[in-house]
């Protein structure tokens, strides 16, 4: 598989809309200059483009293999995985104090991106291992912190999340592994754990799992749930690794895509109990888990954006390529399929909502850097309070968005798309599970309307709302033809958003089932009109370089490489207008007057 | 991995300049300008020279095997070659002079601008690129051998240094021929050479710590106006289509007439 990082469009967003100049500016994110964010965006798209990607194919095929409780990764994995650590990948976005690069989030969304684009079944070991950091740097100990980080950091331990049983899902009140304290202040684990990514493989030298139990006096529920460390290998005192821990994994799953990613099921305490170390207090487990869980539902919205550029790419080079079929309009000999009215419609939808997503996505990502550090407390948490409002809209709509265009992919390759050997179906099936592991796109928009909206009164979202029409207003006032129909279509969207957002507001205390039955076409409406207010400020910056009305002759070949990526943007963005934010007034209705009929029949009518 | 052919460490004292080209990137699609007066640079993707890549890696790589005991880079050109010498510091570069100009530099003033940067830093070895991508003129590291009157091993495919000298392998026509020139020498790499590395995370950050001083031609007394004028720039002429021949008796008849190649 091939794959270019878009540098371009990833370096326009990180300036002109996630704003990584006043990112750079803030305590803690000085490392983060134009000049050495710009390096290091090179130097991942080599290793991203050079290293993972010609591995993504021989992973869908071959698969990570067990054998008695061991997992072989694919041929390549565990030698690119090597240079990942040597190359100090890993540390990106982590602490100095344990040997990370401490760069801010915003510059690690670019660079996940880019693993993600290439590999997604490689980049979720770091991936995984980011959380199970993140969860320890917030509530370990000092002790677990010297002890584990380090390596962990470094990449050379990795780290899983342990939290889903078979009879506990989506509802982790239902968990029953169990710890029993030791007297020498560590516990005995026990359990069985399912869909637990990369819990076992060849490619480091300790694996570090992060395992939800119960201990003996837990109250029942959610609120009896603790957090533990259960290492792979005991960490000797030298800090090497020691004796085999009672944590093997029995199993892997049979999957519809990401092959090459280890999905196992793993048994604690079949041979007398698994050492483990309490993270934190007793019984906070489930609070501490919630805490890695947003920034891993974040993590997996990028995999959704990292799908779409992928699948674009590939299906871009296919238009360009094929040829069949006269022009529709006449034309003396067959033309390239890129030229057929419907294929470029394709493209374009699959264009202008990857550049929709990573605009939101990396916006996302700056203010979780505000939220971190930024001086100011009341600007800390507005900036909050907008993450947690965009972080279901990115890991829903990103990745539902990606699943439609990456089967798009496969349909701009026609009969090909269909036949595995062109790679483009390999998105498909890979894309398949971002919309469903970290919590279903329907857990995203409970979330979304319950926690984010109506808990606050939909605070937060009248203050998107109000930034979203002061960018209509601006594009409104424009004598540019595009920016004046990019800002008609954005102003529906806007009140379309505003409609529901009262509804849910109003109507969520007295008929929640109704409200519950539009969750997801409002998210689905909140990441289509969100984006397409990225789009609205890319188009304006866009417009002040190319000058009003100035697309036409921006356009011709002869003019310079800027000039066509700003005139593309503007031209996208307004497609982005007439064909994906057009759907926003009728999702309104949907929501507001749809209700009802979900609920309509009775379960026996079904 | 360090080499077999890195691991002798007996000369202790080799400095090695390493200049390094801004060009664009081999990805890029090239344009040339409407006007014909040279290819469309702005805001295009820039990258190193790759061939000057393999120069970085060669000389990162004696120095890690104890050979070389610094490694300076050093640039010609615009202000924003300052990122290509950053990529070589990342690389493993210690330090970068950048000889700033935003005049149109060819490979004559080039070589006298290298001259005057060798007389200042005494390097017992230069290695740069046999070309760059851009102008592939071929012509940089044979000029400064002249100007410098040292010895010069072009398009290496492999490099010893030992005992005050340079044994290295070149790409000729025939196939290999081995040179063993004394030092102070002038290397230029070919594509076979090695295979560089990639930057890592913690060498890019770190490299922007490293010094990089920058010069003037005035300082360095150089004149660098251009000898050369380009009267035009165009694009290559488009491949014709073939045509269908209907037997050997025609292909032969075409080979004699039209193509006359028998």
């Amino acid at each position: 598989m091939n794959y270019t990082a878009p540098l371009q469009d990833m370096q326009f967003v990180l300036d002109e809309l996630a704003g990584l100049d006043e990112v750079a500016q803030l305590p803690g994110c000085e490392e983060a200059t134009a000049d050495v964010v710009g390096a290091i965006l090179d130097e991942a798209g080599k290793f991203a483009g050079g290293v993972l990607a010609p591995l993504n194919r021989t992973g869908d095929r071959t698969g990570a293999i067990w054998f008695d409780r061991t997992v072989t990764m694919p041929p390549g994995f565990g030698d690119a995985y090597r240079q990942f650590v040597d190359n100090g990948w890993a540390g990106l976005g982590h602490d100095p104090e344990f040997g990370g690069q401490g760069l801010p989030r915003v510059v690690s969304a670019a660079v996940r991106e880019m693993w993600k684009s290439a590999n997604h079944a490689f980049a979720l070991c770091p991936m995984l291992t980011d959380g199970a950091i993140e969860a320890l740097e917030l509530c370990g100990s000092d002790e677990l912190k010297q002890q584990y980080l380090p390596k962990m950091v470094s990449g050379e331990w990795t780290g899983t999340m342990n939290i889903t049983e078979p009879q506990a899902g989506s509802d982790l009140a239902a968990i029953r592994s169990r710890a029993e304290p030791q007297a020498d202040g560590s516990f005995r684990v026990f359990g069985q754990k399912i869909f637990i990514t990369y819990g076992e493989h060849d490619m480091a030298e300790n694996v570090i799992h992060l395992v939800l139990a119960r201990l003996p006096d837990a109250p029942p529920g959610v609120k009896g749930i603790s957090l533990f460390v259960v290492p792979k290998f005991l960490v000797n005192a030298d800090g090497s690794p020691g004796a085999r821990n009672d944590a093997y994994c029995v199993s892997i799953e049979h999957k519809l895509g990401i092959h090459a990613s280890p999905t196992c099921v793993m048994s604690f305490g079949d041979h007398g109990g698994a050492t483990g170390f309490l993270v934190g207090k007793p019984n906070e487990g489930l609070k501490y888990m919630f805490i890695m869980m947003n920034a891993a539902r974040y993590a997996v919205g990028l995999e959704g954006l990292g799908h779409a550029e992928a699948a674009y790419q590939h299906a871009l080079a296919y238009a360009r390529e094929r040829v069949q079929g006269r022009a529709i309009e006449g034309s003396d000999a067959s033309v390239a399929i890129i030229r057929h009215p419907d294929v470029r419609r394709m493209l374009m939808l699959m264009k202008s909502q990857t550049e929709a997503m990573r605009a939101l996505a990396y916006v996302t990502a700056a203010a979780q850097d505000k939220a971190l550090h930024h001086p100011d407390a009341d600007e800390r948490q507005r900036q909050a309070a907008f993450v947690d409002l965009m972080t279901p809209v990115v890991k829903g709509w990103l990745t539902e968005t990606a699943n439609r265009i990456a089967y798009l992919g496969v349909q701009v390759h026609g009969g090909m798309g269909f036949i595995e050997e062109t790679g483009a179906a390999q998105f498909m099936r890979d894309a398949r599970i971002t919309t469903i592991y970290e919590g279903t796109t329907g857990i995203q928009a409970n979330d979304l309307i319950g926690r984010k909206i109506a808990r606050e009164g939909g605070a937060t979202l009248q203050a998107v709302i109000a930034q979203m029409r002061a960018t209509q207003a601006q594009l409104a006032a424009s004598a540019d033809a595009d920016a004046v129909a990019i800002a008609a279509a954005l102003a529906a969207g806007i009140d379309a958003v505003g409609q529901c957002g009262d509804y849910i507001v109003a109507q969520y205390g007295t008929d929640v089932r109704a409200v519950a039955a539009g969750a997801v076409p409002f998210l689905q409406l909140m990441g289509i009109v969100a984006g397409g207010w990225q789009m609205a400020r890319a188009a304006q910056v866009a417009l002040g370089k190319v000058g009003a009305g100035g697309t036409a002759a921006a356009g011709s070949a002869a003019t310079s490489e800027t000039a066509g990526f700003y005139a593309a943007k503007l031209r996208t963005a307004r497609f982005y207008a007439e064909h994906v934010l057009v759907e926003a007034p009728g999702l309104a209705r949907e929501i507001v007057a749809g209700g009802a009929s979900v609920l309509a029949l009775h379960d026996d009518q079904f | 991995m360090v080499h077999e052919r890195y691991e002798r460490a007996e000369e202790t004292n080799v400095k090695i300049l390493v200049p390094v080209k801004r060009v664009i990137d081999y990805n890029v699609k090239v344009r040339v300008k409407a006007d014909q007066s040279g290819v469309e640079l702005a805001s295009v993707k820039m990258a190193m020279n790759p061939f000057d890549e393999i120069a970085v890696e060669e000389a990162v790589r004696l120095k890690e095997a104890g050979v070389a005991t610094e490694v300076v880079a050093v640039s010609c050109g615009a202000t924003q070659s300052q990122e290509q010498l950053r990529t070589a510091l990342a690389l493993g570069a210690d330090r970068a002079i950048l000889v700033e100009s935003d005049a149109e530099l060819q490979s004559l003033a080039v070589a006298k601008l290298l001259k005057a940067v060798c007389e200042k830093e005494q390097p017992q070895l230069v290695i740069l690129g046999k070309q760059a991508i851009d102008d592939d003129a071929n012509q940089t590291g044979q000029m400064l051998a002249a100007l410098m009157g040292w010895p010069q091993a072009t398009f290496a495919s492999k490099v010893v240094v030992a005992d005050g000298k340079a044994t290295v392998t070149r790409e000729i026509d025939g196939g290999l021929e081995t040179l063993a020139i004394k030092l102070p020498a002038i290397v230029t790499t070919d594509l076979r050479l090695n295979e560089p590395r990639y930057a890592t995370l913690p060498n890019i950050m770190k490299a922007k710590k490293k010094p990089l001083d920058t010069l003037k031609p005035a300082e360095l007394g150089v004149d660098v106006a251009p000898r050369l004028t380009t009267l035009k720039v165009v694009e290559p002429a488009k491949r014709q289509a073939g045509v269908k021949v209907a037997d050997v008796a025609e292909l032969v008849a075409k080979l004699k007439n039209e193509a006359k190649v028998i």
